[in-house]
C-alpha cells in the first residue's frame, strides 16, 4: 500500500523508510551488477613527496587484474575542484598530503584489487611536509600551489577602526579537524554505457556539480556522463567533494566493464575533506552597561593540500565572527591556507562553527570582566530584525536571538543527584557518570556547570552564487486516483527531503498519492544537498511546479467544463472557493497528462567587497540557542554532558518530526566536537583512521535534549521557512564547553576538550 | 572454500568464499544480503548486527567460516514479506530513521534487546545500544522507538525467532 503523502505542516512516514527499515534499502555500497570489476586507489604514504616513478609491472602480472592507470590516463582535464580546480584526479609528479590517489586498479575482486595496488611500485622523494597553518602565512614555507599558499585572505572593515572601550577582553582559541563520519563509506558504480558514455551510480549532496566535473576531467560531453542517485548512508558536507567518482569512470571507460570502488572506513578518513581546524583570536569592547562597542578577530584556517570549498567557508567564518549580535565596529582578519595536513572543506555549519566557539568564549569572559550575567549579557546585544551585520547587511525577516536565550534559561534544570536524575540517596546509575561504566567516579570529585551559547549562519548559498533548483512534476490519473510524481535532481541524505518534497507536492495538488522519483541527471540541477538550503530552495521548485500543474488544471476545468468557480484543488479534486466539490481530479483528467517543470531561484546575493568585507552577500539566516549542563569529574578530567536544550526558530515546520530530528542529530555532532571528535594529525599523518581511535558519540554520550521549536515565519521564504539543519551543530558545543567551565573553572580554549585541559599538568 | 549455513530460515551455500572473508562479506557478497552493513568492519559500529545462532554478532567480526552449519539470522528475515516487525514499524513511526545506514543494526539489536529485557528502562536501552552507531539522529527518536517497540510487543510474539540456540521470542 502506498502511504499517504501528508501535507505541510504534517509528519508523514518516510516513503524511503520500509525498504530502509527492511534493509533492503540500495545504498551506493550496496549496488553489484554482473561480471562487475573492482577498483582499488594507490595512496601516498607520505604528506608531501615528490614522485620519481610508478612501475605498473607487478601488479599488472598478477592473475585478475586489468587495468592499472595513473595521471596520464586522465582523459581529459586532469584537476578538479568545485571552487578552484587545483586536486590532481590522480597526483602528477609530486602529492600534497597523506593518503592522496596517486594510481588506480581493477581486477575481478576486491582481494585481487588491493593486492594489487600493494603492488604498485611508487617511488617517492620524501619532502620536508608544512604542517602548521601559521608557518604557511610566511614566505619560509614551501609554496606548495603557484599562487602561493593563502586560498583565500577575507577583510572586513566595519564602523570607527579606532572605537574605544571602557572593558576590553582577549582570548585566542582553537578548534580541532572533526570528520562528518557518514555511516555509508564513499562508494558506486559506474557503467559504459557502450557508446564512449558512462552511467554512474553513486551517493554524492550534488549530482550536477559531480557530472560537470565529471565531464571535464573525462573529455566527454555532459551528456555522456549520466549520474542515478544511489542510497545515501549520511554526508554532512563529505560528499560535495569528488571522491571515487572519476576514479570508476576511468577504470570503466578504460576496461569496457562495469567498475565498482567502495572504500573501507579507513580509506573514507583520507577519502573526503574534514571540518577545517581553526586557530581565532580575539578582543572585544564593550561599555560599563555591558554595550559591545568593537570586535576585533583574526581567524586562521587551515585548508590542508587543495581548496575544496574553503574560500566560501573563510567567508562564513568571517562574516558571522561576531557572532549573533549587533556590533557597530568590527575589524577581522580570516585566512585559510594550503598545508600538506588533510584537506579540509564542507561540514555542517561550514565555517560558523569553529568562530562561534570564540565568540560565545569572548561573551561568557565579557560578562564575567563586567559581572554581568552572560545570558543578560547576550540579550542585551541580540541581533533583531533590522539589525546590521559586520559585512553592513540588514537582517531581514526575523531574528529572534534574545528570545531564543530566555527561552532556554526559562527551561527547568536537571535534578543534580547519582545519575538520571533519580535525586540523592538513589542507587548510582554509572552511564550518567563521567567514565560511565568505566567506573571511573560514584559521585566523588564531580562538579556541575552550566553554560549558554547562541549562533548564527547563513542559509543557501552566499557571495552571488546562482542558488537556483528544478523540479518536475506530473499530474495524471492511475488505476483510476490521480497521482502526482516529484523529479528533481536533490539528494536526500537522511534529513527526510524525499518526504517533504512529498508534502509539498501533496498539499499544493490537492492529492494524497504522491511518488518522488530517483534523482538523477535527466532533470535540470537541484544545487547541493548543504547549506540547509534544500527544504527552501528544491521545495521552493517543487511548489512552484506544483502551483503551474495546478493552474492548468483549474484552467482546464473553468474551459472544458465551463466551471469558472473553481478554486483549488483538493482532495483528489477540484473545489470551489468554498470547498464545493466541482469534478474529482480522475474524472477531469481522464488520460492526459499534465507536467510542468520549474527553476526556483531566491533573490540574488553579492560578492564581499575585496577591501572592506561590505555586501549583501547572504540570502537568508538561522539562528538557534543552546543550554548545556555538565558534570565534570575535577580529578580524572572526564565530562558527562547530562542534558542538552535548545531554542530554535525554524520559520515554518513543514515537518515537524523531521525538524526535530535534525536538531536532535545536529547538536550530537557538536557534543562530538566539543568532547570527544578530532583526526589527530601528527608531521601531516592522520593517527586515528578508524571508529575505534575516532570517537563518535554513542547513545551513552548523547543525553536528553529538551526543544522549542519557534515557527515565526520568514515573509520571504516559501510557506516562512528557514533551514534548519546546521544551527543545532554550531551552538551546542560552545555551550558545553562553556558549561565545563562554568564546573571548572578552567579556561578551556581548544576543542575537542581534553582531560589535560581540565586537570591541570 | 564452501560455506553451507542456515539464514533467515533457508540453508544456504556460499561458494568460492576465501578463508579470511567476514560473515558480513559472506552475507553480501556471496548470498545477496547486503541489508548487514559494513560501515566500520572493526566491531564498532553495531551496522552489521546479526544473530548466530541466536546470539547478537558483528558479522565483521565473525569469520564467514564459523557460520558452517550454523543459522544466522539477519535484518532482512526479521519482517514478513506482508509486514513489518513491530520494531521496524516502531522505528518508521519514531522517526527513528533518517539516512537508516545503521537502522539494520540497530533493529536487529533492539530485536535481540526486547526478548532479553521486554520493557527495558531508557538506561537499559542505552547501554544496549551503546554499540550501534548513528550519525543522523542524536538518538532521542532511536530509545522513543525502542520504548514503542516494546509497548507494541507486551504481548509476545510467537513463530519468529532469532535462528538457532533454542531461543524463542
Amino acid at each position: 500500500m502506498q502511504p499517504k503523502s501528508g501535507r505541510v505542516g504534517e509528519s508523514p512516514r518516510r516513503p524511503d523508510g520500509p525498504s530502509k527499515v527492511r534493509g533492503e534499502f540500495a545504498y551506493s555500497s550496496d549496488l553489484r551488477v554482473d561480471e562487475m570489476l573492482w577498483g582499488a586507489t594507490v595512496r601516498s604514504p607520505h604528506p608531501y613527496a615528490r614522485i620519481v616513478s610508478i612501475d605498473q609491472t607487478a601488479a599488472l602480472a598478477l592473475p585478475g587484474v586489468h587495468a592499472v592507470l595513473t595521471h596520464e590516463d586522465v582523459p581529459g582535464r586532469k584537476v578538479y575542484g568545485l571552487e578552484i580546480p587545483d586536486q590532481p584526479v590522480l597526483a602528477i609528479d609530486v602529492v600534497r598530503y597523506w593518503g592522496e590517489a596517486v594510481a588506480l586498479v581493477a581486477a575481478d575482486s576486491p582481494e585481487h584489487a588491493r593486492r594489487a595496488a600493494k603492488l604498485v611500485g611508487v617511488e617517492y622523494e620524501v619532502l620536508e611536509p608544512l604542517t602548521d597553518p601559521e608557518l604557511a602565512l610566511t614566505d619560509a614555507a614551501p609554496r606548495l600551489h603557484p599562487d602561493g599558499n593563502v586560498t583565500r585572505y577575507v577583510k572586513i572593515r566595519h564602523g570607527d577602526q579606532n572605537a574605544r572601550a571602557d572593558v576590553v577582553v582577549t582570548g585566542e582559541y582553537e578548534v580541532g579537524m572533526q570528520d562528518q563520519a557518514p555511516l555509508g563509506p564513499e562508494s558506486g558504480l559506474a557503467i559504459p554505457d557502450g557508446d564512449g558514455g558512462v552511467n554512474l551510480h553513486l551517493a554524492t549532496q550534488w549530482l550536477h556539480i559531480d557530472r560537470s566535473q565529471l565531464a571535464d576531467c573525462l573529455a566527454l560531453p555532459p551528456e555522456k556522463v549520466r549520474l542515478t542517485m544511489a542510497g545515501i548512508g549520511g554526508a554532512f558536507g563529505a560528499r560535495e567533494d569528488l571522491s571515487m567518482q572519476a576514479h570508476a569512470c576511468m577504470l570503466a571507460l578504460r576496461t569496457g566493464r562495469p567498475v565498482k570502488i567502495a572504500y573501507s572506513r579507513p580509506e573514507s578518513f583520507v577519502g573526503h575533506v574534514h571540518r577545517h581546524p581553526g586557530k581565532l583570536r580575539y578582543e572585544h569592547g564593550a561599555t560599563r552597561d555591558g554595550k559591545l562597542v568593537y570586535v576585533k578577530a583574526r581567524v586562521l584556517l587551515d585548508g590542508g593540500a587543495y581548496a575544496s570549498s574553503s574560500t566560501a567557508v573563510i567567508a562564513n567564518a568571517c562574516c558571522f565572527a561576531a557572532g549573533p549580535y549587533e556590533c557597530p565596529n568590527a575589524t577581522i582578519d580570516g585566512w585559510v591556507v594550503y598545508t600538506n595536513n588533510p584537506p579540509c572543506g564542507a561540514m555542517r555549519g561550514f565555517g560558523s562553527v569553529q568562530n562561534c566557539y570564540a565568540h560565545e568564549a569572548q561573551m561568557d569572559k565579557l560578562a564575567a570582566a563586567l559581572g554581568m550575567d552572560p545570558v543578560e549579557l547576550r540579550i542585551r546585544n541580540a541581533m533583531r530584525t533590522g539589525s546590521r551585520l559586520v559585512t553592513g547587511q540588514v537582517v531581514e525577516g526575523p531574528a529572534p536571538v534574545a528570545e531564543l536565550l530566555d527561552r532556554i534559561r526559562k527551561f527547568p534544570l536537571p535534578l543534580q543527584g547519582r545519575g538520571s536524575g533519580r535525586g540523592a540517596g538513589a542507587a548510582i546509575d554509572l552511564t550518567q557518570m563521567p567514565g560511565g561504566v568505566s567506573n571511573t567516579t560514584h559521585g566523588e570529585g564531580l562538579r556541575r556547570g552550566v553554560g549558554f551559547a547562541v549562533g548564527f549562519k547563513n542559509v543557501g548559498y552566499s557571495e552571488g552564487f546562482d542558488d537556483y533548483s528544478t523540479a518536475r512534476v506530473r499530474l495524471s490519473v492511475v488505476g483510476g486516483r490521480p497521482r502526482a510524481e516529484v523529479h528533481t535532481a536533490a539528494a536526500e541524505v537522511g534529513q527526510g527531503l524525499v518526504t517533504v518534497q512529498s508534502q509539498i507536492a501533496a498539499t499544493e495538488l490537492g492529492v494524497s498519492d504522491v511518488v518522488v522519483l530517483e534523482a538523477d541527471t535527466q532533470v535540470g540541477s537541484a544545487g547541493s544537498s548543504s547549506a540547509s538550503r534544500q527544504t527552501y530552495i528544491t521545495g521552493g521548485a517543487v511548489k512552484s511546479a506544483s502551483e503551474a500543474v495546478r493552474e492548468r488544471v483549474l484552467t482546464l476545468a473553468r474551459s472544458e467544463l465551463g466551471r469558472t468557480e473553481a478554486a483549488r484543488l483538493e482532495g483528489d479534486a477540484v473545489v470551489s472557493a468554498t470547498g464545493e466539490v466541482i469534478v474529482s481530479l480522475a474524472m477531469l483528467l481522464g488520460n492526459e497528462v499534465i507536467e510542468e517543470t520549474r527553476e526556483f531561484r531566491p533573490r540574488r546575493t553579492h560578492r564581499l567587497d575585496r577591501d572592506t568585507g561590505q555586501a549583501d552577500a547572504h540570502l537568508q539566516y538561522a539562528f538557534a540557542a543552546h543550554r548545556a549542563v555538565v558534570d565534570v569529574d575535577v580529578e580524572l578530567g572526564l565530562v558527562k554532558v547530562v542534558e542538552l536544550a535548545t531554542a530554535q526558530d525554524v520559520g515554518r515546520a513543514i515537518n515537524p518530526q523531521a525538524v526535530e530530528g535534525q536538531l536532535e542529530g545536529g547538536a550530537a555532532q557538536g557534543l562530538g566536537l566539543a568532547v570527544m571528535e578530532e583526526i589527530q594529525v601528527k608531521d601531516g599523518v592522520i593517527r586515528n583512521p578508524s571508529f575505534t581511535d575516532y570517537l563518535l558519540p554513542t547513545i551513552l554520550d548523547m543525553p536528553p535534549l529538551r526543544m522549542d521549536v519557534l515557527e515565526l515565519g520568514d515573509p520571504h521564504s516559501p510557506y516562512g521557512l528557514k533551514g534548519v539543519g546546521e544551527p543545532p551543530t554550531i551552538s551546542s558545543g560552545p555551550a558545553i564547553v562553556a558549561a565545563i567551565r562554568a564546573a571548572t573553572g578552567r579556561p578551556i580554549t581548544r576543542v575537542p576538550v581534553r582531560p589535560h585541559d581540565i586537570v591541570p599538568t | 572454500m564452501r560455506i553451507s549455513c542456515t539464514v533467515n530460515g533457508r540453508p544456504r551455500v556460499a561458494e568460492d568464499v576465501w578463508e579470511g572473508e567476514s560473515l558480513l562479506n559472506v552475507l553480501r557478497e556471496h548470498l545477496d544480503l547486503p541489508g548487514s552493513k559494513n560501515a566500520c568492519e572493526q566491531g564498532e559500529c553495531g551496522s552489521c548486527s546479526v544473530y548466530l545462532n541466536g546470539q547478537l554478532v558483528c558479522a565483521c567480526l565473525v569469520l564467514g567460516g564459523q557460520a558452517q552449519g550454523r543459522e544466522v539470522v539477519t535484518v532482512e528475515g526479521l519482517a514478513s514479506k506482508e509486514a513489518l516487525h513491530p520494531v521496524q514499524e516502531a522505528f518508521l513511526e519514531a522517526g527513528a530513521v533518517q539516512c537508516g545506514f545503521c537502522t539494520p543494526g540497530l533493529i536487529v539489536a533492539t530485536h535481540d534487546l526486547l526478548i532479553r529485557v521486554p520493557q527495558p528502562t531508557t538506561v537499559e536501552i542505552r547501554e544496549a545500544l551503546a554499540g550501534n552507531i548513528c550519525r543522523c539522529t542524536g538518538y532521542a527518536k532511536i530509545i522513543d522507538a525502542v520504548h514503542l517497540a516494546a509497548k507494541r510487543l507486551s504481548v509476545p510474539l510467537q513463530g519468529e525467532g532469532r535462528g538457532g540456540g533454542g531461543v524463542e521470542l
